[in-house]
């Protein structure tokens, strides 16, 4: 299998049944629902609003509906979509646990992927530094980011547990040392951008 | 026109006329028993003929779509800005069809063309059309120049509601249904609107109850307070406010004096009235602006936009304007997510623009590259 996308939109696609109905919140330049069509069959939409983005979905001949995501997803009918996928951009909603709401009310399961806060390195930037981490993922300083609710690997399993969400998987992305090395003994700490699968059917 | 044809132009084009000597039935009922419709190509029918796309127009559209029919004309083809060669709708790529709807009043068919029944002029007792006797007319004109299966059918306004409806009326025929600045349906404003339009031309002196050709005269001051008023709705606050403002054509404030005022947007408005009325059948815009006021996609599917669509085997491009009120972006979002609960394919773009309504036929950047970037990806399939 061809692998021309992100690792974590790599990781996640294990997790997409072929022939299913998948909706991508903010799904950026299409690469990755491309590469669902083109390996899994998928009848897949993006939502997007950058205007550079909407062409380059155009010319990849990937369905792309311009639409805010703050602006609510009420126009996606319940459990109409087999998978909802927000791949980092959990951070810059408004409202992130409202999103959540809505991803799980739309889909039968869901992915998000989001950086976690709770690395070693945002915490080690804080503490030395005093200052906002600024990285080369995210490198934005505090006033001009978009990124406006930051989260840990922590935070997001309680919140799930609070909204009694299941998760089905986690998988976490580490590529610095010594993060790639620790990564499974604590993910929170370690873990650079968490995957999770979640569904909530009961 | 300019001194010389632009790169970019389909050129000197001619109408074409195609008779018809088999009877149409009308959804009314009643039927006739010949007709012609008038119509432009522009671009080459590739050898396996699926390059073929179908132009459809809006209330005061025509045949002539794009290029110029002789060196004097001022303007040219009402979407010069999308048909040509390299432009959105590539006539490198594209064979381009556009025809006069039947009922219209450009040299097809319609209530200003004589009726061979009775030897005069059709006027008011033209059945009333409705959008799909618009399709069965626009298919039977696709068999005879050997199209099978449109690529595309596109328009923009009462134009993007017929590429809706063909890709329900015939959805083995078209490939891609590309619809702009459209509606499912009309709003009751939208309708209020077409009917003061009709009010002002039914009200004029002129008009005696439709049959104004035959005493020689037509509803000059209904018309031209008709199109007054929609051309309004076809432009936002803004755009006027820009193009306009408050300029005066004539007159002043001046104190002690009194010299009459003309602001600039009365000037304006009625020059397109009066341009209006001298080339658009009064009979026909009553009748046009009555399929768009019966236009409803989903009536027959029990009101279910979501039922109607699944139909629909094409794959669909939905285009808004952010300042269009007349059709407004929500009228096209309902489109598209009527589409994605259907399941099909869309592609639904909200232009920001500050045209209104009219912005469909402008050159406006983003617009343009999205609609050629789609119109590409067609080329490529159906040339391949």
């Amino acid at each position: 299998m061809s692998r021309h996308i992100r690792d974590d939109l790599y990781m996640l696609q294990d997790w997409i049944t072929p022939k299913t109905r998948v909706l991508d919140l903010g799904c950026g330049n299409g690469d990755f629902l491309r590469f669902l069509m083109d390996h899994k069959q998928i009848l897949g939409y993006g939502l997007e609003i950058d205007r550079e983005h909407i062409i380059e979905c155009v010319t990849k001949g990937v369905n792309v509906i311009e639409q805010d995501l703050n602006r609510g997803l009420t126009n996606f009918m319940d459990k109409s979509f087999d998978t909802v996928v927000m791949t980092q951009a959990l951070q810059i909603m408004h409202r992130p646990d409202l999103v959540l709401d809505d991803m799980l009310r739309i889909g039968s399961e869901c992915i998000v992927t989001f950086p976690n806060f709770g690395n070693l390195f945002s915490r080690a930037y804080l503490s030395f530094y005093g200052r906002m981490p600024v990285t080369k993922q995210l490198a934005y300083q505090w006033y001009e980011t978009p990124n406006i609710h930051f989260c840990t690997i922590r935070d997001f399993e309680i919140l799930c547990q609070e909204k009694d969400i299941d998760i089905l998987h986690r998988n976490v992305i580490a590529e610095r040392f010594p993060n790639r090395i620790f990564k499974e003994l604590s993910p929170n700490l370690f873990g650079e951008t968490a995957i999770y699968h979640l569904s909530k059917n009961k | 026109m300019p001194e010389t044809i632009p790169e970019d132009s389909v050129g000197l084009v001619s109408p074409q006329t195609m008779q018809f000597d088999e009877p149409l039935e009308f959804a009314c009922g009643r039927s006739i028993k010949s007709y012609q419709l008038v119509y432009e190509t522009y671009g080459q029918l590739n050898a396996n003929k699926s390059n073929a796309v179908l132009i459809c127009h809006a209330l005061s559209g025509h045949h002539h779509a794009a290029g110029y029919h002789s060196m004097d004309d001022k303007t040219p083809g009402w979407w010069e800005t999308c048909i040509g060669p390299g432009k959105p709708i590539d006539t490198d790529k594209f064979f381009v069809v556009c025809p006069n709807n039947i009922g219209g009043c450009h040299g097809s068919t319609g209530p200003n063309t004589i009726n061979p029944e009775t030897g005069k002029y059709w006027g008011p007792d033209f059945p009333p059309l409705r959008a799909r006797d618009w399709m069965e007319a626009q298919f039977r004109l696709g068999v005879r120049l050997g199209i099978d299966q449109w690529a595309a059918v596109i328009g923009g306004s009462l134009g993007g509601m017929q590429a809706m409806r063909w890709s329900l009326e015939f959805p083995d025929k078209i490939r891609y249904s590309v619809a702009i600045a459209s509606t499912m349906s009309l709003t009751a404003q939208n309708i209020a609107f077409n009917e003061i339009a009709r009010h002002a031309i039914q009200t004029d002196p002129d008009f005696h109850d439709g049959y104004y050709l035959e005493k020689g005269t037509i509803p000059k001051r209904g018309l031209v307070q008709a199109r007054m008023l929609a051309h309004v709705t076809y432009l936002s606050d803004t755009l006027m406010g820009d193009r306009f403002g408050r300029v005066l054509r004539a007159g002043d404030f001046q104190r002690g004096q009194y010299n009459p005022i003309q602001f600039e947007v009365e000037s304006y408005l009625r020059y397109q009235g009066e341009k209006f009325s001298t080339t658009f059948d009064a009979n026909t815009y009553i009748l046009i602006t009555r399929i768009l006021d019966y236009f409803d996609l989903a009536r027959e599917y029990d009101h279910d936009a979501v039922s109607a669509f699944s139909h629909a085997r094409c794959k669909f491009l939905v285009i808004s304007f952010t300042t269009d009120w007349r059709f407004a972006p929500e009228r096209s979002r309902e489109i598209a997510d009527a589409l994605i609960a259907a399941g099909k394919d869309v592609t639904y773009a909200e232009i920001d623009a500050p045209q209104g309504h009219d912005a469909f036929l402008l050159p406006i950047d983003p617009y343009i590259r999205l609609f050629r970037e789609y119109m590409q990806r067609i080329a490529d399939e159906v040339n391949a």
